[in-house]
């Protein structure tokens, strides 16, 4: 199961969790995940090939609520902390 | 008399002696914190007007003759992840600096509610991510019995806090043990309680399925008042348990005949400080002088929960943290050139070095091509070491071990490697793992620093945890030392 994460890994997945890294990080995090996985790797041992995963420890099912019309944040409370923004909406660079 | 070293139980009954005062007991711990605040570093904001104005709620209260809650007046310091309407809430980050929520966190407004007085937001590891405090962005909390020392984490502000003197109780977040390390650590009692028993809205996200808010207290008497609170259901949190919670300080009974108690041998094992062991070792026998029945037993895929929750919770926080984008709220990087780029660069600039570790470790975990072999293993081994515990608890109330393999250990000794960090939690991830309880209560000294004892029960069996820790609390004295300041 592991293969050996390189540099061009590293970029990979910076990208898809938005990151940027400096040279200096992209060394660190490639000698550091290699180390981390690779001290994970006796995980293989188990044999899970009949075993149900767990994601969520609680019989808990699909959780809902009367559809109703509540008391919500206001506008203004809810842009209060936004960086940007133009009249009632949360504004951002150019997308297109 | 020094108020701010008694126990919220004691300064009640002061209060409603009209002995002292509200205000007074606010004082007293503010007082504190000014001599002490220097050395500790507990603090990331402190709210004394807002603490003086609920203290003077409750003296009115008094002085007119109402009951008082009983907690009603007691300080109480707030573990920065949670929000608090109007108040800064960093989460320890630079990405969070200035956000000031519109709402709080249930528990919060819970505690309001109970008339407690909020002192403070407490400092922890970033994102709760961390077991030392360290990876806070603005600065490591010291452990109060040896300031050369960490305070464990992520909670360390508030357990440091707690010891010191500096609050009569704290709120914090265990996701891997974040609680639990710190208390132990710092020598204070610490529960997580079972996943879904206390509503986690307005906390901020880390691993979603194994994150749990609950109580540092001085004692054990305090921690089921602090239960009394915050336990129960909340419609605002859609993982938060629909059950009736009990009446916590019905199970403070000093009283252990017949509980079956069991020792997990691979919590004893090779990696555990021999004098940590030799401590937790004495508890166990006076446990069993007590009339428990105390054994070995075995949870054996111990030494697979590490890569499991180093796996999982991970691959949650790289989901959780998405959120960061600088559009809604927080931080935005300036100068960008479209808005992938000023996710890019916000991200990069707000997050540090722990939380971009375990964002990158969670996305890899998550990515194509791996999530079979790392993410579903690790969702697999969950199963095998939730039925670890449900074995156990067929035979046994209680499981009992050490919180940690060592004692506090020194700043900087392990932050060069992330790997040794992650370590300092193998006692601790599997209760997050199962959903169950687990609890740390001082159980004796080595080398002079605090030995937890961690107890652990089956889930919505808080009730045993709290009659074992009562026993113990009630025929040792640990609880009663404090740390020179």
């Amino acid at each position: 199961m592991i293969t050996k994460i390189t540099k061009e890994d590293v970029d990979r997945v910076a990208l898809l969790g938005r990151l940027e890294l400096t040279g200096e990080e992209k060394e660190m995090f490639t000698r550091q995940l290699n180390d981390i996985l690779e001290h994970f790797q006796f995980l293989e041992r188990l044999d899970t090939a009949n075993v149900q995963p767990t994601a969520h420890v609680l019989p808990l099912k699909n959780v809902l609520r009367e559809d109703w019309a509540g008391q919500h944040m206001s506008r203004e409370d809810a842009l209060a902390n936004c960086p940007d923004r133009e009249d009632d909406y949360f504004k951002v660079p150019r997308i297109v | 008399m020094q108020l701010f070293r008694l126990t919220a139980h004691e300064l009640h009954d002061l209060l409603i002696k009209k002995e002292i005062s509200a205000i007074e007991i606010t004082e007293a711990v503010f007082d504190r914190i000014a001599s002490v605040e220097e050395k500790v570093g507990a603090y990331l904001n402190r709210t004394r007007e807002r603490a003086l104005a609920q203290a003077r709620v409750v003296d009115g209260q008094i002085r007119k003759g109402e009951k008082i809650f009983p907690l009603s007046g007691i300080p109480i310091a707030i573990k920065d992840n949670m929000c608090t309407d109007g108040i800064t809430t960093t989460a320890g980050s630079k990405i969070l600096a200035n956000f000031i929520p519109p709402y709080s966190a249930t528990v919060v407004k819970k505690l309001d509610a109970a008339g407690t007085v909020m002192v403070g937001k407490t400092n922890l590891d970033e994102f709760a991510m961390g077991s030392s405090t360290e990876n806070s962005a603005f600065f490591t909390t010291r452990n109060p019995w040896d300031t050369g020392r960490v305070p464990g984490g992520s909670s360390g502000g508030s357990a440091a806090a707690v010891a010191a003197g500096e609050a009569v109780c704290a709120l914090g977040s265990d996701t891997g043990g974040s609680i639990r390390l710190p208390a132990s650590f710092c020598g204070v009692v610490g529960m997580k309680p079972t996943y879904g028993a206390v509503s986690r809205f307005g906390l901020i996200a880390y691993a979603s399925s194994l994150d749990q808010i609950g109580p540092f207290t001085r004692d054990v008497t305090d921690c089921a008042l602090m239960l009394n609170i915050i336990c129960g259901h909340d419609p605002l949190d859609s993982t938060s348990v629909n059950f009736k919670a009990p009446d916590y300080t019905g199970f403070l009974v000093n009283d252990v005949r017949g509980m079956r108690i069991g020792v997990p041998e691979e919590y004893m094992a090779e990696g555990i400080d021999p004098e940590v062991r030799d401590v937790i070792g004495k508890a166990m026998a006076l446990l069993q002088s007590l009339g428990a029945n105390v054994e070995y037993t075995t949870l054996p895929h111990t030494e697979y929960a590490l890569p499991t929750y180093y796996l999982i919770a991970p691959a949650e926080a790289s989901s959780n943290l998405a959120r960061y984008d600088g559009v809604r709220y927080g931080l935005r990087a300036e100068e960008v050139e479209d808005i992938i780029d000023m996710f890019i660069k916000t991200r990069s600039q707000g997050f540090g070095s722990e939380v971009k570790r375990r964002i990158m470790l969670g996305t890899y975990a998550l990515s194509a091509g791996y999530y079979d072999a790392y993410y579903l293993k690790a969702l697999k081994v969950r199963t095998l070491i939730k039925e670890d515990f449900d074995r156990a608890f067929e035979k046994y109330d209680l499981l009992i071990s050490p919180v940690s393999p060592t004692t506090a250990f020194r700043i900087g000794e392990k932050t060069d490697d992330p790997l040794k960090m992650y370590l300092s939690d193998v006692c601790t991830i599997s209760v997050n793992l199962a959903g169950i309880p687990g609890m740390s209560i001082p159980c004796g000294f080595a080398g002079g620093l605090p030995v937890g004892l961690q107890l652990m029960g089956r889930h919505f069996n808080e009730g045993a945890l709290l009659r074992a820790a009562y026993t113990f609390e009630q025929n040792t004295d640990y609880h009663k030392r404090f740390p020179e300041l």
